[in-house]
């Protein structure tokens, strides 16, 4: 189906990575998850999952010396989750200073109207720019969402989630792509939104 | 039940449109043993929505080796009460985002009580908590969900314990689901409006096909409920 993609996936330390492993494979792709520079390098594409705190998981970059691989990147790549907060220029978790390749800072939900923290459950996307990770996406397609900090609604946003307040459920500058959704556990649409990823060239 | 069997439920609920699934083993706490793990990456290769997995969980390094099948939390509910510093440390180390506590209350005295060992009638015991302590104590603890399982209804299928779910709500500032006493859809219709709860969990009444998840999720919609269709 895809047959020409190299996926790799950035090994950062997550506990629940296998779950992002497994749907890609359930796109007839397999992927590998790792930290070595030359793999990532020479992958068509690239994924940076995320999962614990944007300290922990920036720590875990720099300690494994990706920071500069990763903003080098010229192929299609993907932060999930954290992943992708870790794409913008800092993160009020633990006040870090993260990739800087998107602007704007992540910032923690206000607990607004009394709306439970952290974030957890199934919302809609509100299309705001069409783009190739977004084909075949309309407003009825729900996704899965657990966070507790958001990023904000900017020029890189592509679609909007409205909890308490609108923020960036899905982002895009150049080849630079992010979604705060787990699309590996986002149903029909999260498999989509995978599937348009790994065929951007 | 067996694996096999495991894996059918699993994907029936998948395709009906089910949002979460918990997997408990209730009898895990009680005899001192853990659930048998091996099912949990075949479950998670299998399935595209996001799963709990609940029973025994007594340390960071089962919680690991849970989460690193593939499940997306771990639920934890007498050994919390053994041991509340285990949520602690689970929160610090995978993050709130992981981290159930459930709780199983009841009324008594005209206050809510918590229980221990609930998967045992004859280690059942009032853990000597209020409801409404433990739940402020949980979060303050780092839990990121909170599952309330009101014990008389449960089985029963007269309804949610919207009493109890309202007084909970109150100070929950975590995802709230409710549990016990789901019967027919307007029991959900109720937990949600009335309990502002953020998900409603049920077995029985899906497992024996009295509620069809797909006719719930049209009368929930109709009923203006936010939910996934």
């Amino acid at each position: 189906m895809l047959p020409s993609v190299r996926l790799a996936i950035i090994d950062s330390g997550g506990a629940n990575i296998a779950s992002l492993r497994y749907a890609i494979e359930r796109l007839g792709v397999s992927s590998e998850l790792t930290t070595d520079k030359t793999v990532i390098r020479n992958a068509t594409h690239v994924i940076l999952p995320g999962v614990g705190a944007a300290a922990d998981c920036m720590g875990r970059l720099e300690r494994a010396n990706l920071v500069d691989t990763i903003l080098n990147l010229q192929q299609p790549f993907l932060g999930i989750c954290v992943g992708m907060q870790l794409l913008f220029e800092s993160s009020e978790e633990g006040d870090v200073d993260c990739l800087g390749l998107l602007p704007g800072r992540v910032r923690r939900f206000p607990n607004r109207d009394g709306l439970p923290v952290p974030h957890m459950g199934w919302n809609n996307l509100e299309i705001q720019h069409p783009s190739p990770l977004l084909k075949n996406f309309t407003e009825q397609d729900y996704v899965y969402y657990v966070h507790s900090y958001c990023a904000p609604v900017s020029d890189v946003t592509l679609a909007t989630t409205y909890y308490g307040e609108h923020f960036s459920a899905i982002v895009q500058h150049e080849n630079i792509f992010g979604a705060q959704c787990h699309p590996e556990r986002s149903a029909k649409s999260g498999a989509l939104l995978l599937q348009n990823f790994l065929s951007i060239l | 039940m067996v694996v096999g069997d495991i894996i059918e439920l699993a994907s029936r609920y998948r395709d009906e449109g089910a949002d979460e699934l918990v997997f408990y083993d209730i009898t895990a706490s009680p005899h001192g043993r853990t659930v048998d793990r091996s099912w949990i990456t075949r479950i998670a290769k299998i399935l595209d929505i996001p799963f709990c997995v609940a029973g025994g969980i007594k340390s960071v390094a089962e919680a690991e080796q849970v989460l690193g099948e593939g499940a997306e939390k771990i639920s934890i509910n007498s050994p919390a009460l053994s041991d509340p510093d285990l949520i602690n440390r689970l929160s610090s180390r995978f993050g709130a985002q992981c981290v159930v506590v459930g709780i199983d209350s009841q009324t008594v005295d005209n206050d809510f009580r918590v229980y221990q060992f609930t998967g045992d009638p004859t280690r059942t015991r009032d853990s000597a908590r209020r409801t409404v302590d433990w739940v402020r104590e949980v979060q303050e603890r780092g839990a990121g969900e909170i599952v309330l399982n009101c014990m008389a209804s449960d089985g029963v299928r007269t309804g949610y314990d919207l009493a109890q779910l309202k007084a909970v709500r109150q100070i929950c500032k975590v995802p709230l689901i409710a549990s016990g006493g789901a019967g027919a859809p307007e029991h959900f219709r109720d937990v949600f409006m009335d309990a502002q709860v953020d998900g409603a969990l049920a077995a029985s009444v899906f497992h024996s096909g009295n509620i069809a998840i797909p006719d719930l999720k049209r009368y929930l919609i109709e009923q203006h409920i936010p939910i996934r269709p």
